[in-house]
């Protein structure tokens, strides 16, 4: 049995998480490694989020939000485009991977769209091999 | 079958740090080892960090003075910068330092190592600390050291907007000048902090220089060794301690090398030895020829002493007083006992003091041009200053964005780390003697060695309570032996606690 | 007869003295803390060994305070001693609170540092390839040194912590106030932050702020900086709104922006992550490729957010703790 990576997945209740739904009812195949987790809008990823699923074990972090122009929130949007680079810059510092944490824009309408990206997403991370950051972290076990 | 004493840990100096001393079954000295436990890795960690941010990392390598590290990286990274640094910044930096200077040559003095010769080398730990010395000078003198470190400290505060870990010096000068009302705060501070210089030298006469005992101690005690001086001099060979070429003498005087900062590379090595964790500096040229005195030693003192007896004078016209009556009662320059450089501090002083009375004096030291926007980015530059504990090297390198790619640092004790090895195992053989149990007091002047060398710290001169505990284990063949025990409390002699086997 | 003494301790693990002197620089106040306590051990002071720690009762001592972060075994070891024979455990300054500078040491690994320090130097004798070692066979005996940790930790990640007195150095006057609440018998809940408030430095910080839209990032040499306006006006870094305040404001006031040396603010998790979000709320753009170009003027930008804390960070610490 190959590694199954654990990726969390923060999807805006308005386009994504609709997008995601539409490949369900569309019957879309597409890896089961998301463990979805339903928000208002992307702009509510506070970065803290990012940081607590890693630290608690996940592989990677995927997160969804409307197109610029179309957030339901008209400007939300833009505040994940602004703190998401950022972020990638400095977990690159941590020893996080590129692949293991993404911000992915995906309408309701693009249940195609969502299910590649997290077959995609899968595949890079299985290939990565699971994240070492919350066995690093075991203060008890961790050999000094 | 070998015992071990472990003095464990040494105290009274910034840092960590131990003493093994294995004896023979005669009770005599096999061999010393002065073990450096610790290890933080800037040189490592600072790499990949914006070039500018190193002053500011830099100066928590030490927090007694941290000034000296901050002027040293600052000096490295306004070589990476091309050097654009107004004259006025380096005046300010200069002035400083000076205050800086006297803050931690007053705390040594008088808390580390006024103890020992106010109160006795084997006195009574209880009281053989700046309590003691107190006790035996009055409060009114313990009240004016308090009062003589602050000012230096208010000093450095209104000139540089922080004492310790200071974030003053950017590429380009520095972040504040120097107003008219800061300056006229400092200066009658400046006055008094002079007055307390001949104080102080006055007073290591009247403690120190009329007890015969004591002279004795440091010109004819173990606390002497045969190897060769350093120290940061201006262009009259007078000492600089922010800025200049190193000059290293040896023991009868002869200059072997004197060097810009930037070719360090080309004089100093360091060798490593797998019990401690620091390394230990030697004259390149002359190669690692292990741990030796004598006239071809490739080893190296870097101390108050030494950049005394490197100079061929003062840069200041009190201090020149000072530093000719110094010599003339040693009765030899350069000078290998080591303990003179309790003496030294005091000497440098009054060339800090006389030194920010001219700052003072200096109609420019209020201007305004102390930072411009630096134009280009080089790459490299090389920082030497003399901490209060010796010659102080940072070398950087950085890419075409200022990113640091490489941090070598020789740090000040670090250049003495071979010599107080070395003389710490003097001091064991000259005073453990076979047959009898080493004292809590001969341990202390053991301790004595190193302390000379004042590594790494100022430590404020307050009171402190008298309570030294003291626990001496002896063990046998690595069996436990014997335990002297002297309770803080109690603040009676060593005694034997009735635990022996064998 | 006579009262009680306070039986206390001062000990650094990874440590520069500077959290010792900020002790020291609460000048006569000293006086009247060794009127009523005994210190038992302060090795850059006072003579005391470890073996007289060693055999005290276990809490014995009335305090404890420990500055340094653990980066070796000793450090551990003696935390370890320290907690076990004392009733109160003090963290004092940003190394033993959030791992402080020499936490910096983890955004790279044991085996660089090694191999910078002592094999690929430029100045290390040449041929003389040799790493300390934590155990060595002399002549006349064998000689131990610690083991130097793959990762730096803090106090809390080795022992039960009981009160935090942050900054680096904590500003002697915040020393002072936190020693009197300790030795006062009315002591705060467990856990708690002393000597600092639960406000932002921004809110101490008496620069101007206004409306911040920011289309550049400077480098503190690239511009020289107004002293009346907020720095991130500006568009150079300045961590304060993610950081507790009580040292005075010390930084800015130099001209220099916040590097966060008093810990994150009340209930924030991770302290990066906080300014992360300050920082890039005030980028003026919606384009992609000018918020990346933007960006380029903050290299390294996780040793500004962490810079005394990156053992602190979620990513860095244990999730029980």
């Amino acid at each position: 049995m190959s590694f199954q990576p654990k990726i969390v997945g923060f999807l805006c209740n308005w386009c994504s998480y609709a997008g995601a739904d539409l490949a369900g009812t569309s019957r879309i195949h597409y890896p089961p490694n998301v463990r979805v987790i339903r928000v208002m809008c992307s702009a509510r990823i506070d970065p803290t989020f990012v940081l607590k699923a890693l630290q608690e074990g996940a592989d990677g972090v995927l997160i969804c939000g409307c197109h610029p122009g179309d957030c339901h929130y008209t400007e939300g949007n833009y505040k994940a485009m602004r703190r998401f680079p950022l972020l990638k810059r400095m977990l690159a510092s941590f020893g996080i991977e590129d692949a293991r944490v993404r911000l992915e824009w995906v309408s309701a309408s693009e249940g195609q769209r969502f299910a590649d990206i997290v077959s995609e997403m899968t595949e890079k991370i299985r290939a990565l091999g699971p994240s070492t950051i919350k066995a690093k972290l075991n203060t008890d076990r961790v050999e000094r | 079958m070998t015992r071990k004493i472990s003095i464990d840990p040494i105290t009274r100096l910034e840092g960590h740090g131990k003493i093994e001393i294995f004896l023979n079954d005669d009770g005599s000295v096999h061999d010393t080892f002065f073990q450096i436990p610790e290890l933080r890795g800037f040189e490592r960690f600072v790499m990949g960090r914006p070039i500018e941010e190193l002053p500011r990392i830099m100066t928590r390598i030490c927090g007694v003075c941290p000034a000296s590290h901050h002027m040293a990286s600052a000096k490295a990274v306004d070589g990476c910068f091309g050097k654009e640094v107004p004259p006025l910044a380096h005046k300010l930096r200069d002035m400083y330092y000076h205050a800086h200077y006297i803050h931690s040559h007053i705390a040594h003095f008088y808390a580390l190592a006024a103890p020992d010769f106010v109160c006795g080398p084997d006195a009574d730990p209880a009281v053989r600390n700046i309590l003691g010395v107190v006790a035996k000078v009055g409060l009114e003198i313990g009240g004016r050291v308090i009062k003589s470190r602050a000012q230096a400290q208010t000093i450095q505060l209104l000139l540089g907007g922080r004492t310790t870990h200071l974030v003053w010096c950017v590429p380009g000068g520095v972040t504040k000048g120097l107003t008219k009302e800061e300056l006229e705060q400092i200066r009658p501070m400046v006055k008094d902090l002079f007055d307390f210089t001949q104080f102080s030298l006055a007073l290591f006469k009247d403690v120190v220089l009329s007890n015969p005992g004591y002279v004795d101690l440091i010109l004819n005690g173990p606390y002497t060794l045969d190897v060769q001086n350093m120290g940061l001099v201006d262009e009259n060979n007078a000492p600089n301690f922010y800025d200049g070429h190193v000059r290293v003498v040896d023991f009868k005087g002869k200059e072997i090398c004197k060097y810009a900062p930037e070719n360090y590379a080309d004089y100093i090595h360091e060798h490593v030895e797998p019990w401690s964790y620091l390394k230990f500096p030697y004259l390149r040229k002359r190669g690692w020829k292990g741990f030796v005195e004598g006239i071809d030693s490739s080893l190296y003192c870097a101390t108050p002493l030494s950049r005394l007896n490197v100079a061929d004078r003062m840069a200041t016209p009190r201090a020149q007083e000072a530093y000719e009556e110094m010599f003339s009662i040693l009765g030899e320059k350069p000078c290998r006992a080591l303990m003179a450089a309790h003496w030294a501090r005091l000497v440098e002083m009054v060339q800090n003091a006389e030194m920010l009375q001219r700052y003072c004096d200096d109609p420019e030291i209020t201007g305004d041009r102390f930072r411009v926007v630096p134009k280009q980015i080089t790459g490299e530059g090389v920082g030497i200053v003399e901490a209060m504990r010796g010659t102080l090297t940072h070398h950087y390198t950085c890419d075409k964005n200022g990113i640091c790619t490489s941090a070598n640092l020789i740090v000040g004790t670090t250049n003495n780390n071979a010599p107080i090895h070395m003389v710490t195992k003097k001091a064991a053989q000259y005073l453990i003697k076979p047959g009898q149990e080493p004292t809590e007091g001969i341990l202390n002047m053991i301790e004595m060695a190193f302390r000379a060398f004042d590594p790494c710290y100022s430590c404020a001169t307050h009171s402190l309570p008298g309570r030294m505990p003291l626990d001496v284990v002896i063990y046998k063949a690595g069996e436990f032996y014997r335990r002297f025990r002297r309770d803080g409390r109690s603040g009676s002699g060593p005694e034997p606690v009735g635990e022996t086997t064998g | 007869m006579g009262t009680h003494k306070l039986q206390i301790a001062l000990y650094w693990g990874a440590a520069c003295g500077g959290c010792d002197v900020a002790v020291l620089d609460t000048n006569e106040f000293i006086l009247d803390v060794a009127a009523v306590a005994d210190i038992r051990l302060w090795p850059i002071a006072v003579d005391g060994k470890f073996r007289d720690i060693e055999q005290l009762p276990d809490r014995e001592l009335d305090i404890a305070f420990f500055n340094g972060a653990v980066r070796n075994s000793e450090n551990e070891q003696i935390a370890k001693l320290l907690r076990e024979k004392s009733k109160l455990m003090v963290a004092v300054g940003s190394c033993a609170h959030l791992g402080g500078i020499p936490g910096l040491a983890n955004l790279t690994t044991k085996d660089r540092i090694l191999s910078t320090v002592y094999l690929h130097n430029p100045s290390i004798e040449p041929g003389n390839q040799t790493l300390p070692l934590t155990e060595w066979k002399t002549p006349a005996g064998d000689v131990h040194i610690p083991l130097f940790y793959r990762r730096v930790y803090r106090l809390k990640d080795v022992v039960e912590v009981d009160y935090f007195l942050p900054g680096c150095p904590p500003a002697p006057d915040q020393v002072k106030a936190a020693i009197l609440v300790l030795v006062s018998g009315n002591l705060p809940p467990k856990g708690s932050v002393v000597g600092a408030s639960d406000r932002a430095v921004c809110d101490d910080c008496r620069r101007e702020k206004k409306e911040k839209k920011i289309k550049r990032f400077y480098r503190p040499w690239e511009i020289i900086q107004d002293p009346t306006q907020c720095l991130m006006d500006q568009g150079i870094l300045c961590a304060g709104s993610a950081t507790r305040s009580g040292c005075g404001v010390r930084c800015p006031n130099t001209g220099q922006g916040c590097r966060g040396c008093y810990g994150p603010l009340p209930n924030v998790l991770d302290q990066g992550a906080k300014f992360l979000s300050a920082l890039t709320s005030i980028i003026d753009s919606k384009d992609p490729r000018e918020i990346e170009q933007i960006l380029n003027g903050i290299p390294d930008f996780a040793a500004i957010a962490y810079r005394f804390g990156v053992p602190a960070s979620l990513l860095e610490r244990d999730v029980r703790l």
